[in-house]
């Protein structure tokens, strides 16, 4: 008797545990301000990244198009697997003397891992990490990109 | 057991009644590339052989032609639920070998992280183990809470799962503004919502009835195969790292290393849950008392470890993970090894599955908490 007692109150409790996670379902979805999902390319015009979001490595151009970039090199150096190559050019100057300065610097985006260590290596403060989060192209060759703009020069006051 | 290559190949030790089913490489349940060969006898699990190497992409050899700072960022693509605690590991044990000592602000921030880390990926797990049982709706309700944490990291670290953030003498940046409240307003989000787990997963009848006593494993197995984390505490087997060996802020923290006796794939999924309760504990200590001070040291331009061998551990969301590191003077290391805690946790498997149903391996599988790059590294 106490057997068939013990039995059915099994079942009668495996059935309140299956209807209390209904309940926790039931629950939301009647109360439709707990939904989380996003419509996502519907939303992409005030959808705000973190300040601190790492999307791609960009060279920030002021209005005369001028960067701060002297070519040294550091960001080559402490990236790990190559996606930055940097070819310096050296001109004359005014009083006659040869100066090196950056002609290109190719940031290929497809083997970046976004890992910060050329932010952190610039003493210039010339690239930083912008916020961009759509990356697809049709063409792999797109991803390979020059990141100083065609004409532009250095900023006045950039220590070399 | 490579026996299965001896039967395929002498066809004429073929038995009618076993066979061998292959799980994977591309299955959902093993949660990444793992090859799961299943010798069956009708639908009886005899033995299995897991096949790894599918996603093995070098990381410990990639190691060695890469100055220190720059190995870092590898080791998150490992364990990558567990991603700040490993970068932790090589800047401990980086610092161990230089004998810097880091400030405590870093030392706090780190332990906050690493406890944000383990809540993160014991959320997926939770995600995963109720998917692989068949239940959908845990997918979402896990996915949901994970999401502001993620939001924690991408504000302070600028990434969601591949960190970068621990560099060797400190952090990379300071923490964010808006950090203590955000972690202070998800641990008050978190502990409402965590009792849903239990209601929707943990209480469930069919869950209790499914997990209760399969696969068992024994305190002396657990330990004869190196079975740490979650998976092994469940057996009773003491393996806390950060009790036992306590690094960064753990020293001044109270917690409970949560065992269990029973070793079955129920008590195992028990203790994650009860490893969360333990994270938000750890972490209200915590986010109050940040000190005041530098987020890193300053470090020189190139660093060269001296000659000689270094291990650090640290406890990771799976379990202890180790990095040992021979160095011989230069700038990058003559050898790095990471001991993993899912190389282990799988390869236990075998013993866990004789006997049980093949429906039931996965829920096995789905307890060890397997994360694939981890294993093949």
């Amino acid at each position: 008797m106490k057997a068939l007692f013990n039995y059915i109150k099994e079942v009668l409790g495996g059935f309140y545990t299956l209807l209390q996670g209904l309940g926790v379902t039931g629950k939301y979805l009647f109360t439709p301000w707990n939904y989380v999902t996003q419509s996502y390319p519907e939303n992409r015009e005030k959808l705000q990244m973190f300040e601190r979001f790492r999307g791609e490595v960009i060279m920030p151009h002021n209005e005369n198009n001028e960067h701060k970039c002297t070519g040294c090199g550091l960001c080559e150096l402490a990236c790990p697997n190559g996606s930055i190559e940097i070819i310096s050019k050296s001109i004359l100057t005014e009083d006659g003397k040869k100066k090196r300065i950056i002609d290109k610097h190719i940031y290929h985006l497809g083997m970046c891992t976004l890992c910060n260590l050329c932010v952190r290596a610039c003493p210039s403060d010339a690239i930083i990490m912008g916020q961009k989060y759509e990356h697809a192209v049709y063409n792999r060759s797109n991803l390979t990109k020059v990141l100083n703009k065609p004409g532009s020069k250095i900023m006045e006051g950039i220590k070399e | 057991m490579a026996e299965y290559r001896e039967i395929i190949f002498n066809s004429d030790k073929i038995q009618t009644d076993d066979y061998f089913v292959n799980i994977g490489p591309q299955h959902p349940s093993t949660h990444g590339a793992l090859r799961i060969v299943a010798k069956l006898e009708g639908e009886i699990v005899q033995s299995i052989d897991p096949v790894i190497g599918y996603i093995h992409s070098g990381i410990e050899k990639m190691c060695e032609s890469l100055s220190y700072p720059q190995l870092i960022h590898l080791t998150d693509r490992m364990d990558y639920l567990s991603a700040h605690m490993n970068n932790e590991a090589v800047c401990l044990c980086i610092e161990n070998a230089l004998q810097v000592e880091v400030p405590e602000r870093v030392k706090y921030i780190r332990t906050i992280m690493d406890e944000l880390t383990r809540i993160a990926s014991h959320q997926l797990w939770w995600c995963a183990t109720g998917m692989d049982m068949g239940a959908m709706t845990t997918f979402f309700y896990g996915l949901r809470d994970r999401e502001p944490i993620l939001d924690i990291f991408e504000e302070t670290c600028g990434a969601r799962m591949t960190f970068n953030y621990n560099v060797p003498g400190g952090l990379m940046f300071d923490i964010h503004p808006n950090f203590q409240k955000r972690v202070k307003d998800f641990i008050r989000y978190f502990r409402k919502k965590l009792p849903e787990y239990d209601t929707l997963l943990s209480g469930n009848v069919i869950f209790k009835e499914r997990t209760k006593g399969l696969g068992v494993l024994s305190k002396e197995e657990a330990i004869a195969w190196g079975v740490t984390g979650p998976s092994g505490r469940a057996s009773g087997y003491s393996c806390d790292v950060r009790k036992l060996h306590p690094y960064s802020a753990y020293p001044y923290v109270k917690f409970e290393e949560k065992l269990a006796t029973d070793g079955d794939t129920f008590w195992r999924y028990q203790l994650r849950i009860e490893e969360m309760w333990e994270s938000m504990k750890i972490i209200e200590q915590l986010i109050d008392n940040i000190p005041e001070g530098d987020f890193a040291v300053k470090m020189k331009g190139v660093i060269k470890l001296p000659e000689g061998e270094f291990y650090q551990r640290v406890e990771s969301a799976r379990g202890e993970f180790g990095v040992f590191i021979v160095s011989d003077g230069k700038k990058n290391p003559y050898r790095l090894k990471f001991r993993s805690p899912g190389f282990s946790n799988l390869f236990v498997l075998n013993e866990l599955v004789k006997g049980v149903k093949i429906a039931d391996l996965v829920a096995i599988m789905a307890t060890l908490d397997l994360v694939i790059p981890d294993i093949d590294r």
